[in-house]
């Protein structure tokens, strides 16, 4: 019998681990080493909280099965949270920069639950009107609550805590545990949901619970990129959190493919870097990137790797395989 | 008693599509509720697991009140329903299906349930690995009725398993319904298909607009002379 080559576990947490020291050694390099100008170096730090933002959404658009248009509003909810405890000084500054992150999600997770409950017992355009609503609503209160959120004129300096360092611990661990929630029994109840409601329903599923948990979920992480924005900007604005700022992260979460986390992140990479990498370009950068849409959306509806998710050793796998088909074939020949 | 329902009225807004129900169905039988599109039967049953709320009455399952029990409590004691239309999880594998199905019971007892349920169908461990998406409808009827098995229930609820199905593979389905029957699983089976349904049931109730017409053995309703004129073609 012909046996299946798989790499045994150990040597795949070996894979994953060798994959985050990589990019986290070549992000560094280009954030901190001047090979690229400043506005790339920084585009690196801006992918990292848009990915938290896509995977995030991808938890309740991809995997829950939901079409939220309110995500900005959780991001703004973390953002001036996390940056009014960042401005507050109550702590020093490595453990303000933790506690004010966890603030801003947990904040972030409270909205979640108030706009969830209500928001999740309806369905598709009528909860997408609801969040776009819920999302307008915050922009507009911080607007007009000046002396808690500076108003109009913005928050300004904001402690500038977001290094790449920062940024990048938080991708992977929000990568991590939403990977570790969907291959949980909690994620297969999730899925299930996605799948069919009343068939969840029938199957014991508690289904309004997983509803408002992965919404929850969803917005905390929201949360914490909010922070993480506030905390590279040094300065908020409410018009940050506009409904385009929502489309944006749908945009990403799309065109990923919805449902795939690795999908998410190689969008949010690319749907982020694009518009400086065109900054020659001047006019027509917009124009490209509308096509760019167009193009994935008419030939990928699915997005650009629909559900499946990416993993490296399983690549690794394949190819193995394949190279020693080859050669037995080879040796059949002769 | 297994199942006892006594006084069932549902509204639909302002529509009132469930009149004053009262049945019940015995450890061990198998009953069936027909009657045309629209009497309720769906309803019914939909009240029965929680999913809507009757204004009155009571809902008693083995001797338990359960009308305000919430739905995936009422699944975990032991009241499966195979809904309408074969509801599988379509993008899920057959077999991550009937996990789904275990999802209320306690660990360490899937595996066995799994090939309880493969023995039962055959047809299921053979595209154990396919997708529920790309099975042929009977395959998805049988995937659904596998899934609610696997919570191995005092009391199995159908929601019109014949619908939609070639006659031949209606057929299975009753003759697996009969089999889990001589089982000594409770089954509550809700069918337009009344000649199916009779003679597969030991007693029967039939519905017309939300309201119990007529309540019998199956062997008599087959034979009572409205019930043939009005569901049984003459």
């Amino acid at each position: 019998m012909k046996q299946r080559f798989t790499i045994p576990m150990p040597a795949r947490y070996g894979i994953n681990i060798g994959l985050l020291v990589l990019f986290l050694i070549v992000g560094n390099l280009i954030v901190g080493g001047n090979l690229l100008p400043r506005a790339h170096s920084n585009n690196v730090i801006q992918v990292g909280f848009f990915i938290i933002l896509a995977v995030s959404l991808n938890l309740s658009t991809g995997y829950l099965g939901q079409l939220p248009l309110g995500h900005a509003g959780f991001m703004a909810v973390g953002a001036y949270a996390g940056a009014i405890f960042w401005r507050s000084g109550l702590l020093p500054s490595e453990a303000s920069l933790v506690v004010g992150l966890l603030l801003a999600g947990v904040v972030a997770a409270i909205f979640g639950v108030l706009i969830g409950i209500p928001a999740l017992r309806l369905k598709g355009d009528y909860l997408a009107i609801i969040t776009l609503g819920f999302g307008e609503i915050i922009r507009v209160l911080i607007n007009n609550l000046p002396a808690i959120t500076g108003g109009a004129q913005g928050l300004l300096g904001i402690p500038r805590y977001s290094t790449f360092l920062v940024v990048y611990i938080c991708v992977i661990l929000t990568c991590g545990a939403i990977h570790m929630l969907m291959k949980s029994r909690h994620g297969r109840a999730i899925l299930s949901i996605r799948e069919n409601e009343i068939a969840a329903e029938s199957c014991g599923i508690k289904t309004t619970y997983y509803k408002v948990l992965a919404f929850a979920a969803s917005a905390f992480f929201a949360g914490v990129a909010g922070a993480l924005f506030a905390g590279n900007l040094g300065i908020l604005v409410p018009g940050d959190f506009d409904f385009m700022a929502s489309i944006n992260i749908l945009m990403i979460v799309v065109l990923g493919g919805m449902g795939s986390m690795a999908g998410s992140v190689i969008a949010a990479a690319i749907l982020t870097s694009l518009p400086v990498v065109m900054q020659p370009l001047a006019q027509y950068r917009m124009i490209i990137y509308a096509l760019l849409l167009i193009l994935v959306m008419i030939f990928k509806p699915s997005g650009l790797l629909g559900t499946y998710d990416f993993s490296l050793s399983r690549v690794i796998e394949r190819l193995v395989r394949r190279i020693t088909a080859g050669r037995i074939k080879e040796k059949g020949a002769k | 008693m297994m199942l006892q329902v006594k006084n069932m009225n549902v509204y639909y807004g302002s529509i009132y599509a469930v009149k004053d129900v009262s049945f019940h169905v015995e450890e061990g039988e198998t009953v069936t509720l027909i009657g045309a599109n629209g009497a309720g039967k769906s309803t019914i049953l939909k009240t029965i697991s929680g999913l809507l709320r009757s204004k009155t009455g009571s809902i008693s399952f083995a001797g338990e009140e359960i009308s305000n029990t919430p739905s995936h409590a009422i699944v975990k004691r032991g009241l499966a329903q195979v809904p309408e239309g074969r509801r599988v999880f379509l993008q899920m594998s057959v077999q991550e299906n009937l996990e789904m199905g275990h999802y209320t019971q306690p660990g360490g007892t899937m595996d066995e349930r799994i090939t309880e349920v493969y023995q039962r169908f055959p047809r299921l461990k053979e595209r154990y690995k396919q997708h529920a998406g790309t099975l042929s409808g009977g395959e998805q009827q049988m995937l659904a009725m596998g899934r609610a098995l696997m919570s191995r229930p005092r009391l199995l609820m159908l929601d019109e398993p014949s619908m939609g199905l070639a006659p031949l593979l209606v057929e299975q389905i009753f003759e697996i319904i009969k089999e889990l029957h001589a089982g000594g699983t409770t089954v509550l089976l809700v069918e337009q298909n009344a000649n199916m349904a009779l003679t597969v049931a030991d007693r029967g109730y039939v519905l017309e607009t939300g309201k119990i017409v007529l309540a019998d053995s199956a062997k008599a309703l087959l034979e009572n002379d409205a019930v043939r004129k009005a569901y049984l073609g003459g």
